[in-house]
């Protein structure tokens, strides 16, 4: 079974966030990326699958600072083919991501696709259900575990108030993995400097992204500050007193 | 888990075994008498399935795959008593139980809070997950200003290797402040090395991370290479362990000293500006790798009782017999996983010993400590009156400074 695991990176909000001069974007002077955290367990997903019942472990991502380290550590992980794709990604959107994602899954035709379920920038739907959409897949989200059968894959997707769905899906399939059925796993540092010295990242140019079909920002926002809380002293007593006038006073009561 | 004579995996033991030869002292573990002593001093033996006496006995017996199975290894703080007390001078901390903690990482076998400790060291140069970007942002407010070697390239005296806790931990920043402004007012010339420090790495190593402690290491040789000094000081010890016995294992040779011995060497120069009386009767905590493992007891108690004011009063475990705060050998980033084990912190432990001696304050010498005491105090029942006071604090406020 073939797996494919195309991922990709957000801001790593480690960092202050600041807006660009053009005030529609941010500033990526000091930005820092990270993996999207469902993606990440969307690769342990894969490598436990890996592990469960053979099979190939692929890893795709765009071109960015960190993105070799990123899929090193995969493959010390287990998984077996490293992509990168290069090209100029700055204006990218999810929609122009998922189309190329598209185009290299239609070559590498795998039984499986998995990846995060969204992402904290996603701002023109999350990629999986795009991607489902341009390969004619089926696609189901929020899953938290999965077991392969045939050509049939069992999903437990999860739903608001702790319900749980299980269903039956045809492979080939996209699935939004919500968490993986363990959290992603530590992999010693050595480990990865050994897989640096002998695995590969494949590298794809994309050419031209198409970006149709997403968003145009018109203005990004700081969070306002505002001093608009009332601290209220005094005794228990005192204070609900207080609040139970402030209540009558808004009317509340 | 019961313990079987048939081993899970009969080479694991015998590959095990001859890897600790490769380490310093390594092959002294074959004259263990079996006496017991590491595991009756060492502070979670009671609590470990496999304490290291018996660690030992399973590697003779072929069993060791089964303490490796059995996750007690993870409640060892790397405290180095074991090692102190054992009378065939076995290196149990630094080649047993840290080959022992490599095995488990290597396959995978990790706590979660010190695998996110790890994830943050590789990824950020630092324990805490925080911006490389702010490493120096505790210098905001102090004059003369800090100087920072990336933006002076200044020749200095002094390299002061901040360190992870010291630099961003909030309850930390005011004892580093305080440190500066001793320095300042004695008008030492020195210099840190800003936003490009890395983690010293100790306590990952000492967890089992060898490959990343060499990785910040490599990186922090770098760093001292590309400028001018003479010595380095930290108040970590554990920053201090690492550049005085583990760096130059690497190749990285620096002189380096804890800012006690640093601020010892300039006591009568010291004595005069310590004006203010501290009043307080004030028992001193030797941190582990300051004390027990690199012998430093004396500089830290002469500092202490040159403050005016000061009783100096001793802990019922004190120099080499200290009892470790719970924060080394990775116990900083296993506060859960231990708490399930033991139900009890070693930190609470060493406060109640405070509390016996009467002491206002608990002194100490270690960044891990302030946070791990402080909070203790806040659990035991009536030590709400114990203060924690780092010893630069303890200066800092009778300087006036």
């Amino acid at each position: 079974m073939k797996i494919a695991v195309p991922v990709k990176f957000v801001p790593d909000l480690v960092e202050e966030l600041t807006i660009d001069s053009g005030g529609t974007a941010l500033d990526t002077s000091w930005l820092r990326l990270i993996i999207n955290e469902f993606d990440d367990h969307a690769v342990e997903q894969a490598i436990l699958l890996k592990e469960r019942g053979g099979g190939q472990v692929i890893v795709a991502m765009s071109e960015a600072e960190g993105a070799d380290d990123f899929l090193f550590a995969s493959a010390a992980k287990g998984a077996d083919q490293l992509i990168k794709l290069t090209g100029d990604f700055s204006a990218s959107n999810n929609h122009a991501l998922a189309r190329a994602y598209a185009d290299l899954l239609k070559e590498l035709q795998p039984d499986l696709i998995l990846t995060g379920v969204q992402a904290h920038n996603d701002l023109d739907g999350s990629v999986g259900p795009l991607l489902a959409e341009y390969l004619g897949m089926p696609y189901v989200g929020y899953v938290s575990g999965l077991t392969v059968a045939g050509d049939k894959v069992t999903v437990r997707k999860e739903y608001a108030g702790g319900l749980i769905a299980e269903m039956e899906v045809n492979l080939p399939a996209v699935l939004g993995i919500q968490a993986a059925e363990q959290p992603p796993r530590y992999v010693a540092y050595s480990k990865i400097r050994q897989v640096m010295g002998t695995a590969k990242i494949e590298e794809r140019v994309v050419a031209d992204l198409d970006l149709s079909g997403g968003i145009t920002v018109s203005r990004m926002f700081q969070p306002e500050v505002a001093e608009r809380a009332t601290m209220i002293e005094g005794s228990p007593e005192e204070v609900a007193d207080k609040i139970i006038g402030i209540l009558k006073e808004l009317g509340t009561l | 888990m019961e313990i079987t004579l048939s081993p899970l995996s009969p080479s694991f033991s015998k590959t095990f075994f001859s890897s600790l030869y490769e380490l310093k002292d390594g092959e002294r573990i074959r004259t263990c008498l079996q006496c017991g002593t590491c595991s009756g001093v060492c502070p979670f033996g009671y609590i470990m399935k496999f304490p290291p006496g018996k660690m030992i006995g399973a590697l003779r017996a072929e069993i060791f795959d089964q303490v490796i199975k059995a996750d007690s290894v993870w409640m060892c703080i790397s405290c180095n008593a074991c090692a102190a007390f054992c009378p065939s001078n076995i290196p149990i901390t630094a080649a047993l139980m840290t080959r022992a903690k490599e095995e488990m990482l290597l396959a995978g076998n990790i706590p979660a809070e010190l695998q996110a400790a790890m994830e943050n060291t590789q990824r950020y140069g630092n324990p805490l997950g925080e911006s490389p970007r702010k490493r120096a942002d505790w210098t905001a407010g102090i004059h003369p200003e800090v100087n920072i070697l990336s933006k002076t390239r200044q020749p200095v005296d002094v390299l002061w290797f901040v360190g992870d806790y010291a630099s961003y931990h909030s309850r930390m920043q005011p004892v580093t402040k305080a440190f500066a402004k001793i320095l300042n007012a004695l008008g030492v010339k020195f210099g840190i090395l800003g936003t490009e420090e890395f983690s010293d790495g100790d306590s990952q190593r000492l967890a089992g991370e060898r490959g990343l402690f060499e990785m910040v290491a490599q990186k922090n040789g770098q760093l001292f290479k590309k400028y001018k000094f003479n010595e380095i000081i930290t108040t970590d010890p554990h920053a201090f362990n690492a550049i005085k016995n583990e760096y130059p294992l690497l190749g990285i040779k620096y002189p380096v000293r804890h800012y006690t011995q640093f601020l010892f060497e300039r006591l009568e120069q010291l004595k005069p500006l310590m004006k203010k009386e501290v009043k307080a009767k004030v028992a001193y905590h030797d941190p582990c790798y300051l004390g027990r493992v690199n012998g430093v007891f004396d500089e830290p108690r002469a500092l202490l009782a040159a403050i005016p004011g000061i009783e100096l009063v001793e802990l019922s475990h004190q120099r080499m017999n200290s009892l470790c705060c719970g924060g080394g050998g990775g116990g900083m980033w296993l506060d859960g996983f231990q708490w399930e084990k033991a139900h009890t912190r070693l930190s609470e432990w060493r406060v109640r010993e405070a509390m016996a001696v009467h002491a206002d304050i608990l002194a100490v010498a270690c960044p891990y400590e302030p946070p791990r005491f402080e909070d203790a105090t806040k659990t035991i029942e009536g030590a709400g009156q114990l203060k924690v006071r780092e010893i630069a604090e303890l200066i800092a406020e009778s300087m006036e400074v």
